[in-house]
């Protein structure tokens, strides 16, 4: 297999504002391009708060305070750039346009369906009808919505049903053709059927983008990603191919909580 | 159990249905002599109170400080002067006490006294006007600082320094505007200490707190997550709130403007203190003029017969605009909604 890094986590530690102790202890994480990467542990293991420092979305609530590096590869000059140098705001927006995220609950904005998938796009400045239009499209294809909202792209976003704001969510974060994106539990307020529709499209993305995804279902994980970080209060026990998380555990710990001995 | 509870509720929930119909009938029965003497017109003529004489048109009196040119009451005259009978004035002296229908009878056999609302209707709406449009975009800035841009230990006592502001009785507003405010805003923009703008000033400083403590917590109600994903997908603060969060509060931030709106529009102290209380078409805004509930509270100790009776029907124009005004904001603002 060829791997790259696209992401490096390095001695990452993370306090939240008005916590003494930290949330994330030294945390040492490969994200490699083009790969699910999958985030495993039992409830406030921190994979979530890992997930969520990486595109610096904790930077919008004072007070929290993150150690160590975390390094994303710069696609021009393919050199890890350390994002906790970024500190001017058109540099973190920069970032979330690079980093995408998904979160647990669907997040339809308050306006049309084409103006959700639109709107990182206008945030770019792009606003050449026909650009626009394409870009809409292609990303509603690339997450298998085109065909059910083709024919009302101007209604409201928040008509659709859960499944289909989901998966809107994440027409709207790769329409801006990011380099990773970031999915914390993106199934987990969803119907069986909705769940499937969301991981064939994550197995489909990953020819275009990579993939770190939170999730509390281990079959999930199993199913769709290529590498497993299990996390146990605020340590990463055990990283490898999910292959061998699954199969041949390492650690006892790992083994025990995915035989489900607790969790 | 349930079914009494069901009842229960449902009984409060009509009384307030009867207590809206039943004000306006009585408005409307009070007003009706007024409306049968003056008709539409009313809404038009701007004399109040003035007393003219079937009899010789040119000669009349003023009772209170009214311009208006002579034309004007010749018109008039054709159409009310020369078609009142003597059985209306008949019914308002069934319809009234004693005493006062005997001076008004007295008069009324020399000269007939007139009464328009314009002047009243004219200064309730602008000042509003006015107000509204001073404070929707003041209490905007504070509430969209209070919700998004003040750290939490400014944002909580200023909140509450808000609410406390909201609720101070409108006098004190009054009293304010007119020995302090009112001086002040002469001073920059001309005229007297008393009139329309200062009017509209003060009412928009009293309704500020009442709007920019509804909205703050309407766009408070936006979920951290909606915000986060705006933010995730690059928006700056001012993208999230232009795009999201006035979007997704939309409805409790044009709630609070209709409130402040009502408000506003009935509002008689504070505004009692400032206007200036003279019945006169403002041709600037500085002018002093009178609103509606100005003149019902100046007047209404001193009326009867068809005076009072012309007072409720300005109370029932009042009634009808304010009406009017929240069920077009509602229903234009809001009818999107599901």
């Amino acid at each position: 297999m060829n791997l790259e890094k696209v992401m490096d986590i390095k001695n990452f530690s993370f306090t939240y504002a008005g916590a003494e102790k930290p949330s994330l202890k030294k945390i040492n994480l490969p994200v490699y391009e083009k790969k699910v990467t999958a985030l495993i542990g039992p409830s406030g293991c921190g994979k979530s708060t890992l997930l969520r420092s990486l595109n610096r979305i904790h930077d919008l609530y004072p007070g929290n305070r993150y150690e160590g590096e975390i390094l994303l590869k710069n696609q021009k000059t393919k050199e890890m750039e350390n994002i906790f140098n970024y500190k001017k705001e058109n540099e973190l927006i920069n970032l979330r346009q690079r980093v995408g995220m998904i979160f647990q609950k669907p997040t339809p904005f308050p306006m049309s369906i084409y103006d959700n998938i639109a709107y990182g796009l206008r945030l770019q400045g792009k606003k050449d009808k026909k650009e626009l239009d394409e870009r809409v499209e292609a990303a509603l294809k690339g997450a298998a919505l085109w065909d059910e909202v083709k024919e009302r792209l101007k209604d409201d976003a928040r008509g659709l049903s859960g499944g289909q704001q989901q998966r809107l969510c994440i027409a709207r974060a790769i329409a801006v053709e990011p380099e990773v994106l970031l999915m914390d539990e993106p199934t987990s307020a969803l119907d069986p059927i909705s769940t499937v529709a969301i991981e064939e499209l994550v197995t489909k993305l990953k020819d275009k983008v990579t993939i770190v995804i939170v999730t509390h279902n281990m079959q999930q994980a199993s199913r769709i990603s290529d590498f497993t970080a299990y996390m146990y209060l605020g340590e990463l026990i055990e990283f490898g191919t999910t292959e061998q998380i699954f199969l041949n555990p390492k650690k006892k710990n790992t083994a025990d909580y995915i035989s489900g001995k607790f969790g | 159990m349930e079914n009494i509870f069901k009842r229960l509720s449902a009984l409060n929930a009509t009384t307030i249905l009867f207590l809206l119909t039943g004000i306006f009938v009585v408005l409307f029965l009070y007003a009706k002599p007024a409306i049968k003497e003056y008709g539409i017109k009313f809404l038009i003529d701007p004399r109040w109170g003035v007393s003219i004489n079937p009899n010789k048109p040119s000669n009349n009196q003023d009772k209170a400080v009214v311009n208006q040119d002579n034309e004007n009451i010749v018109v008039e005259e054709e159409d009310i002067g020369g078609n009142v009978p003597v059985d209306q004035e008949e019914i308002i002296q069934t319809d009234e006490e004693d005493i006062a229908i005997n001076d008004e009878d007295a008069l009324s056999q020399k000269s007939k006294v007139i009464y328009g609302g314009l002047i009243p209707i004219v200064g309730t709406v602008l000042s509003t006007v006015i107000a509204m449009a001073f404070a929707v975009p003041i209490a905007m800035g504070i509430a969209v600082f209070l919700s998004e841009i003040a750290p939490f230990y400014i944002s909580k006592p200023v909140g509450v320094a808000i609410e406390l502001l909201a609720a101070i009785p409108s006098i004190i507003y009054g009293m304010w505007g007119l020995f302090y405010f009112g001086p002040v805003v002469s001073r920059i923009f001309g005229g007297g200490s008393v009139g329309l703008l200062v009017a509209g000033l003060v009412l928009g400083i009293m309704i500020i707190p009442f709007m920019a403590s509804l909205s703050r917590d309407s766009m408070n109600t936006t979920p951290s997550v909606l915000k986060e994903s705006a933010y995730a997908m690059g928006a700056t603060k001012f993208e999230v709130i232009k795009d999201v969060i006035f979007p997704y509060a939309k409805s409790g931030i044009i709630g609070s403007m209709i409130l402040a709106l009502g408000r506003a529009l009935g509002e008689t102290m504070a505004v009692a203190f400032v206007i200036g209380g003279v019945f006169k078409l403002p041709e600037k805004i500085t002018d002093p003029s009178v609103s509606i509930p100005v003149v019902l509270a100046n007047n209404f100790a001193e009326s009867s017969g068809m005076s009072l009776s012309a007072l409720f029907y300005l109370a029932l124009i009042l009634f009808v605009i304010s009406f009017l005004v929240i069920s077009f904001a509602k229903f234009y603002f809001l009818r999107d909604k599901k």
